[in-house]
């Protein structure tokens, strides 16, 4: 393995890093279900594909990296599909998204979960 | 302090709140959720602890099926747990708390972890890792000792299986006529046309590796018990997204009926052989000239078992439980 | 660098469980759970790296699968249960 290969994944493995926290921050702060889902969803699939890439620059043996493809295309086929059943369970079961903006209060998810 | 310690520390903690959680929680959708996650995160703990088979099961088992099961179940029962004011058990509580201490107290005399010298290091496992890639020919112990030297243990784990899948039908086959409702699948599941698709796609690569895990329980962790758990959890699938009724018509259901006995009798009659040609009951050496040739042999056709067995009765008791749920909607 | 992105997903596992527990409504916990198991996925995968054990991605590609499967698994019942107790509806979450 190359200097810049090494580089080129810890890059990548710092990234992934990074979009776990920043995503995982966004799923606990944002002030309604959509847009938790919103934060949660979009990083999910980016880190994932990031930290999985960044394993894969790793490893020499190919059976490790037939393997890692086969996580990396299972998780992209099967996350957005689950975000996606989910939002549209969310919106056919009555949870409406906040559209107004509550500054500062985080309450204001919990009121609009009381309306549905 | 190395980065596995930070990590065990993380995940066992972790683990007690999630437990905690589980107890406080009101909403009977989310405990089982929580179960979910408290099964992955034991299933992660077992892997730090390089206990690679135990974890292949209980993430599909802990975190898959039984949330899955118990999920049907709230289905039928109700979704809130019911409060009654001034429930107040102390004398239990009192028993419980003593119970845990004594064990805790107890757990002081055994060896600290990791010890050379605790007994379960002392006695077979010693033997077992030593011996067994010379005695049964294959990579993986944990497989030797659950298939070959255990096969007697594992043989009556299936038929605990077995006699579960038996229980279930007897118990809730009554419910399985179809309904009108049966025939109206869910509408706005009806409306999950990505789900569909994507599922479509996915199904016969599980299925795959399902067959991987089979058949590759030998060299890595796996065997007929994972491999049942996850080939049965692309049917689940195909009838949580297509209807139950749907599902009927590709899983027949006495031909499943037949499978999961037939996996028994398998197993069974491998040890029969063995007794006929001389040998112990489950002593594979005597399918073959060869005895580590024979072992294989041995290993390959009860695995085949399990997972037959544990295939079908997973389908027969998810079948019977969503069966029931939708004929019995109604009633309350 | 296997130990960062390590710790980056041991922390945003903690956060996930948070929201999990925290609620309010059950899509906010499957949404949880979903990013927890996956979360998990790539823990596990980072941590076969990490212990030179890169065996361990058949368990990976089964996290993976169970985390679909209980998802799809819990939307699905919890539309039935919706469905058979409406009266219920009514009851908010505690």
């Amino acid at each position: 393995m190359t200097i810049l290969t090494t580089y080129i994944s810890w890059t990548f493995l710092v990234l992934g890093g990074f979009l776990c926290i920043s995503g995982a921050v966004g799923l606990l702060r944002f002030p309604d279900f959509f847009t938790r889902m919103h934060a949660a969803s979009v990083t999910d699939t980016l880190a994932t594909a990031l930290i999985i890439l960044g394993l894969l620059l790793q490893t020499d043996a190919w059976m490790v990296q037939v393997k890692l493809v086969m996580v990396l295309v299972f998780v992209l086929l099967t996350s957005p599909t689950a975000s996606h059943a989910l939002a549209k369970a969310a919106l056919h079961g009555g949870l409406k998204p906040q559209l107004k903006i509550a500054r500062g209060s985080n309450k204001a998810g919990q009121q609009s979960e009381a309306e549905a | 302090m190395n980065m596995e310690t930070v990590i065990n520390m993380v995940l066992l903690s972790l683990l007690v709140v999630t437990a905690i959680a589980i107890v406080r929680i009101k909403d009977l959708f989310a405990a089982a959720m929580l179960a979910g996650i408290y099964g992955l995160l034991s299933a992660s703990f077992f892997v730090m602890m390089d206990a690679v088979d135990v974890a292949f099961t209980e993430a599909s088992v802990g975190a898959g099926i039984s949330t899955l099961l118990m999920l049907t179940t709230l289905a039928m029962t109700g979704r809130f747990e019911k409060i009654s004011g001034n429930y107040r058990p102390r004398l239990a509580l009192v028993l419980v708390a003593l119970t845990g201490a004594l064990l805790i107290y107890g757990t002081l005399d055994m060896p600290a972890f990791g010890t050379a010298a605790a007994p379960v290091h002392e006695h077979v496992a010693p033997r077992y890792l030593n011996d067994s890639y010379a005695e049964i020919g294959i990579p993986n112990a944990v497989t030797s000792v659950l298939a070959s030297y255990r096969g007697f243990d594992t043989f009556g784990e299936v038929v605990v299986i077995f006699t579960a899948g038996i229980g279930v039908l007897a118990l809730l086959m009554r419910a399985e006529k179809p309904t009108p409702r049966t025939q109206t699948p869910t509408a706005s599941m009806h409306e999950h046309m990505v789900l569909r698709i994507v599922a479509k796609m996915l199904i016969p690569l599980i299925l795959l590796f399902g067959l991987y895990v089979q058949f590759h329980g030998e060299y890595g962790p796996g065997g007929g018990f994972q491999a049942g758990v996850i080939f049965a959890s692309a049917f689940f699938l195909y009838s949580m997204l297509f209807g139950l009724s749907e599902a009927r018509k590709v899983v027949n259901h006495v031909v499943v009926q037949i499978l999961a006995a037939l996996g028994v009798l398998l197993y069974g009659s491998v040890g029969i052989v063995s007794l006929m040609n001389g040998k112990n009951f489950l002593d594979y050496s005597a399918l073959s000239a060869d005895a580590v040739h024979g072992q294989h042999l041995g290993i390959l056709a009860i695995e085949l078992g399990v997972g037959i067995t544990v295939t079908t009765v997973m389908i027969i008791i998810f079948f019977a439980f969503s069966g029931r749920n939708q004929i019995e909607g109604e009633k309350d | 660098m296997f130990t960062v992105a390590a710790a980056a997903v041991l922390v945003a596992m903690i956060l996930a469980l948070a929201r999990a527990f925290a609620g309010p409504t059950l899509y906010d916990r499957i949404l949880a759970v979903n990013v927890f198991g996956t979360k998990t996925v790539l823990l596990i995968a980072i941590v076969g790296f990490l212990m030179g054990r890169p065996e361990f991605l058949d368990i990976v590609m089964v996290y993976a699968l169970m985390n679909f499967i209980t998802v799809i698994g819990i939307l699905r019942f919890f539309e039935y249960a919706a469905e058979s107790e409406s009266a219920d509806e009514t009851i908010k979450e505690r």
